[in-house]
């Protein structure tokens, strides 16, 4: 899986002050029976952005914002709790969203967004509610330095697992070191059975 | 002297590989990857697309259950799918299998069901292994002491390839229930409860074990139904420790140990349990005793009230908006909200003890004219034992529809949903806005509240109806 190596992002947020959005929120569930993981940007929280007649409504955050200039999503608590389909983050990256920040986001979400060059960033309850109240925000969020900036202020440090953290800035999948560890794998297997 | 160690601890250390480090996580081992159709079509793709094969398919087992209709075959034997889609990620995972040598436990398959209730049904969930499935309730077979989590797509991949996954170790939490269930009180009302009591995040970076009185003397089927909602209070793993009522139910299965293997296993699975003094980051006690029948009335599984009660008022913004979706009179008793449809099924329940429960309560009377009942079994081999005693017969005289085994209305991906607007009543797992369909109200409830609503037409305690049952034998 390739994506791009995630450095430094500057870029405009999007707001949703609401907590608990879930994965179903994030992906109706009958958006999941593709083989694929392309084209589930284009159904990206679709249940908001959509009418019954698959209109887009307006004004909506997500129709009326360039995903060009706004790659940063703001969100309420307990972000992306729920299932592990990995379909939510491929979905948000489709669309154009390179970053996700709460104060706190779902374990099986963060771990599966890791993996697909989508950055979930926690930071504190001060700078998430600082954030939530500043929407379309020019905001910098450096991977390298573990820091979300506003205007010339650094707001926030955040924590990313280590390994992640490596595969992020590299682009890379870490199916590769999983790999390079077949001996003590094998070693493992012999040992236990 | 070495620290006292947790159930989760001993499971943990068996497992690592290769151990954690400030840069890397754990490579923990696999000893049971469970593969469905919707989370695994892009894993086998990264496979064939970097020339892998599936290191262990001896240990890998898939079947077919989020996308499959509930109705049975047409005449030509077709089945009805909802889409060309879920036809095709079905096909898709039998190509797969077929490719990499992996057992499925397919359509037709007499072994068939949810992913979560075949696993303990065959006796490939034992105490003991680590168990992942990309799916988030996987941790249901911790409730058998098994190390059991959800994953990703991009890990049911890294399992395939290398049986591993890449882990560190969570932060360890105990919930103890004390004290006896009351009448019409069960599991589900326990799961609620306490993610009532905790918050749907309470859980997040925790493995929980469930212990305590009221834990030890609940069935398998209570325990899986526990260990299930693990994840809707935000935590990747739940688990119990095995005892003589996990080893009964384990004993004889197709993938159990038998003969000398059995007593070595058994050995092996008496030294899992939580040592005393273990020391757990969080700890926290419920008096079971003062549980009643419970159904959420929110959007996030911790909106979660006795059925008794009064449907509250919103006081945040967050409840605000999930009264204006749920639409219940704020003030009125629960009992008065009017129920539109009723689904009794799920990996959470759908397995013999919870039709059991819900014919019980039907039994004799019947659904409530306004209401459509869904009775979907958990497997096949949970709607062939139902069938053998009689109970498809209940629904059916009732007015409920008996159904192939699936996942159902829980996801509501496989055509089965309600209609915008309307309240369903589910002994599944999530609340979410529309979940169960676009629009659709939901209100998790255990089985017997579940059954009772149907009855009644209405939110439902479902005490009474079982009293009823009692005089009338």
């Amino acid at each position: 899986m390739a994506f791009e190596p995630f450095k430094t992002l500057v870029s405009r947020t999007v707001v949703l002050a609401q907590d608990n959005i879930d994965t179903d929120q994030i992906i109706p569930a009958r958006f999941l029976t593709t083989t694929s993981r392309d084209g589930l940007g284009q159904s990206v929280f679709y249940d908001w952005r959509f009418d019954e007649a698959g209109r887009p409504k307006r004004p909506s955050l997500f129709n009326d914002y360039n995903p060009d200039t706004h790659k940063i999503l703001v969100a309420g608590s307990n972000f992306g709790c729920g299932s592990s389909r990995e379909h939510a983050p491929w979905a948000l990256y489709g669309f154009g969203f390179r970053a996700v920040i709460s104060s706190d986001i779902a374990d099986i979400f963060k771990s599966n967004a890791l993996k697909n060059g989508l950055l979930p960033v926690e930071v504190d309850q001060t700078a998430h509610a600082q954030l939530l109240t500043t929407p379309d925000a020019e905001i910098a969020v450096d991977l390298e330095k573990l820091t979300v900036t506003l205007g010339e202020a650094d707001i926030a440090h955040f924590e990313v697992e280590a390994f992640a953290r490596q595969c992020l800035l590299n682009g890379v999948d870490p199916l590769g070191y999983l790999l390079k560890q077949t001996r003590e794998i094998a070693a493992y297997e012999a040992k236990t059975a | 002297m070495s620290m006292p160690k947790s159930l989760f601890d001993k499971l943990w250390e068996r497992h690592v590989v290769v151990g954690e480090t400030p840069d890397a996580p754990a490579v923990l081992y696999i000893d049971l990857h469970l593969v469905h159709e919707v989370t695994s079509p892009q894993a086998f793709a990264v496979l064939d697309g970097r020339g892998l094969k599936v290191r262990r398919p001896d240990n890998t087992f898939a079947t077919l259950d989020h996308s499959t209709p509930t109705l049975p075959a047409n005449a030509k034997g077709e089945l009805p799918f909802s889409t060309p889609g879920a036809r095709r990620q079905v096909e898709t995972l039998i190509a797969n299998c077929e490719k990499h040598g992996i057992e499925l436990l397919g359509l037709g398959d007499p072994r068939r069901g949810i992913v979560h209730v075949i696993g303990p049904e065959l006796g490939l969930t034992q105490p003991g292994k680590t168990v992942v499935c990309g799916d988030s309730h996987t941790s249901t077979h911790g409730a058998f002491g098994a190390l059991a989590f959800g994953i990703g797509t991009t890990e049911v991949g890294h399992v395939l390839a290398t049986q591993c996954v890449l882990q560190r170790k969570p932060k360890s939490m105990r919930v103890i229930f004390d004290g006896a269930l009351s009448p019409g009180v069960g599991a589900k009302d326990m799961a609620l409860a306490m993610i009532a009591e905790i918050g749907a995040d309470g859980g997040q970076g925790y493995a929980i074990e469930f212990a305590g009185e009221t834990v030890r003397a609940l069935s398998m089927e209570g325990r899986m139904t526990l260990c299930n909602m693990s994840i809707e209070a935000g935590a990747r793993f739940g688990m119990i420790a095995p005892d003589e009522t996990t080893f009964d139910w384990v004993k004889g299965r197709d993938f159990a140990p038998s003969g000398e293997a059995w007593a070595a296993a058994l050995a092996k699975w008496r030294g899992l349990a939580t040592e005393e003094r273990a020391e757990f980051a969080k700890e926290v006690r419920i008096d079971a005793s003062t549980i009643r029948p419970m159904i959420t009335y929110g959007v996030s599984p911790d909106a979660a009230a006795p059925v008794c009660a009064n449907a509250p008022a919103p006081r945040t913004a967050a409840e605000k908006h999930a009264a204006d979706y749920m639409k219940l009179d704020a003030g009125r008793p629960f009992t008065e909200q009017e129920v539109n449809r009723v689904f009794i099924g799920s990996c959470t329940n759908s397995r013999l003890s919870d039709l059991r429960e819900a014919a019980a309560v039907m039994r004799g009377r019947h659904v409530d004219e306004g209401v459509v009942a869904l009775v979907v079994p958990g497997s096949e081999a949970v709607k062939r034992a139902a069938e053998a005693e009689g109970l498809d017969a209940v629904f059916v005289a009732a007015g409920a529809e008996w159904r192939e085994p699936g996942c159902s209305m829980c996801i509501a991906m496989n055509g089965d949903a309600g209609a915008p607007g309307e309240l369903v009543v589910s002994t599944s797992n999530r609340n979410f806005i529309g979940r169960q369909g676009k629009g659709v109200r939901t209100v998790l409830a255990s089985p017997a509240t579940a059954a009772a609503s149907a009855i009644a037409g209405r939110i439902a305690d479902p005490r009474p109806f079982l009293c009823d049952m009692k005089e009338d034998a």
